[in-house]
């Protein structure tokens, strides 16, 4: 390690804050155009898409506990089962097979 | 329209998640850091920067001893995404709100924060967000501390089931709304197709994770919007 360890982290945490920060604090009239607000609508559901897929599938230990894992959440979120419990039942899941599965 | 301390407390709960979420991925990375890093030393580097692609890729940099200028320009990319976030969720503010509230939340602005804050109704209450956060850094700043301090604090199994914690609540996130709406549910089923060909085909598989999550949401969403403008009232 050549540098100051301090200052790594502060570089860091500076580029970072400002990356996040300025767009928060620059801009802030209102778009009005009908192009990126739909774009804007779409994004979110678009990233954690990309997201999750198919980074859920290496989640876990073992590719079978993330494949129960992740048909639970589906299931569970078609049924409009919300965040948290499809969450902690999905973490359960995985927990169980790989109880099973993994000696 | 909810009051402040409604949508605090809902921003706790919908933390809880990502804060369980945070602490196992934070735990490996708490691994990694004892390698080159005191424990203090990697508290403060995530304390300070809550950010789990960049945290990595500068471990691996400050382990080569790279100069300050590669560190600076590597986080610079790896996090621009959240440059879109955060533009994003500047939209979804009241114009009005003053600028103290949106430094704070944009210390605390990581994906599954957005992600939620996103999708939540409009206008986004900072309260909502700091709810968030106050789950999610604890989370993040501890599993940091346990992997660093005490590698096998937790057993194995635990941290393997606590590893889908956000992914399945990305779901529960994701498919109610695409349930109802066609179109959003094309879009979803073809950033999954699109994200998997970029994770398996050989040259697209070379784009780092974060790179691949900013390209694809500016494709997908761009095209999305072209194709099928959303209508302002139901926005």
């Amino acid at each position: 390690m050549k540098g100051n360890i301090y200052v790594y982290i502060l570089i860091m945490a500076a580029v970072t804050y400002l990356i996040r920060v300025l767009p928060l604090t620059l801009v802030r009239r209102r778009i009005t155009s009908p192009f990126i607000r739909s774009f804007l609508y779409y994004v979110p559901y678009v990233t954690l898409t990309v997201m999750t897929f198919p980074a859920i599938l290496s989640a876990t230990d073992s590719p079978w506990s993330a494949v129960a894992g992740f048909v639970t959440a589906m299931v569970m979120s078609f049924r409009g089962k919300g965040l948290i419990l499809t969450s902690i039942v999905s973490c359960a899941v995985v927990f169980l097979t790989e109880l099973i599965l993994l000696p | 329209m909810g009051s402040r301390s409604s949508w605090y407390q809902q921003g706790i709960r919908h933390g809880l998640p990502i804060g369980l979420g945070y602490l196992a991925v934070s735990f490996s990375f708490g691994l990694m850091a004892a390698k080159a890093l005191t424990v203090g030393e990697a508290v403060m580097m995530s304390a300070l920067n809550l950010t789990s692609a960049g945290q990595f890729s500068a471990l691996q940099l400050i382990l080569a001893g790279s100069g300050y200028w590669e560190l600076a320009l590597s986080q610079l990319i790896i996090n621009l995404r959240y440059c879109l976030m955060s533009f994003t969720l500047s939209q979804k503010l009241d114009p009005r709100t003053p600028m103290a509230h949106r430094m704070l939340m944009a210390f605390g602005n990581t994906d599954e924060v957005f992600a939620l804050s996103a999708a939540a109704e409009e206008p986004l209450s900072p309260y909502y967000v700091y709810g968030m956060m106050s789950m999610a850094i604890p989370g993040w700043v501890l599993g940091t501390l346990l992997g660093a301090a005490a590698g096998s604090v937790l057993p194995a199994s635990v941290l393997s089931a606590l590893g889908i914690a956000l992914y399945a609540m990305f779901c529960a996130i994701v498919i109610p709304p695409a349930a109802q709406s066609p179109t959003l549910l094309v879009v979803v089923i073809l950033s999954m197709a699109a994200s998997l060909l970029f994770s398996a085909l050989p040259l697209l598989a070379q784009i780092s994770e974060g790179m691949r999550v900013i390209l694809l949401t500016v494709l997908l969403s761009a095209a999305a919007a072209y194709f099928r403008p959303i209508r302002e009232e139901k926005p």
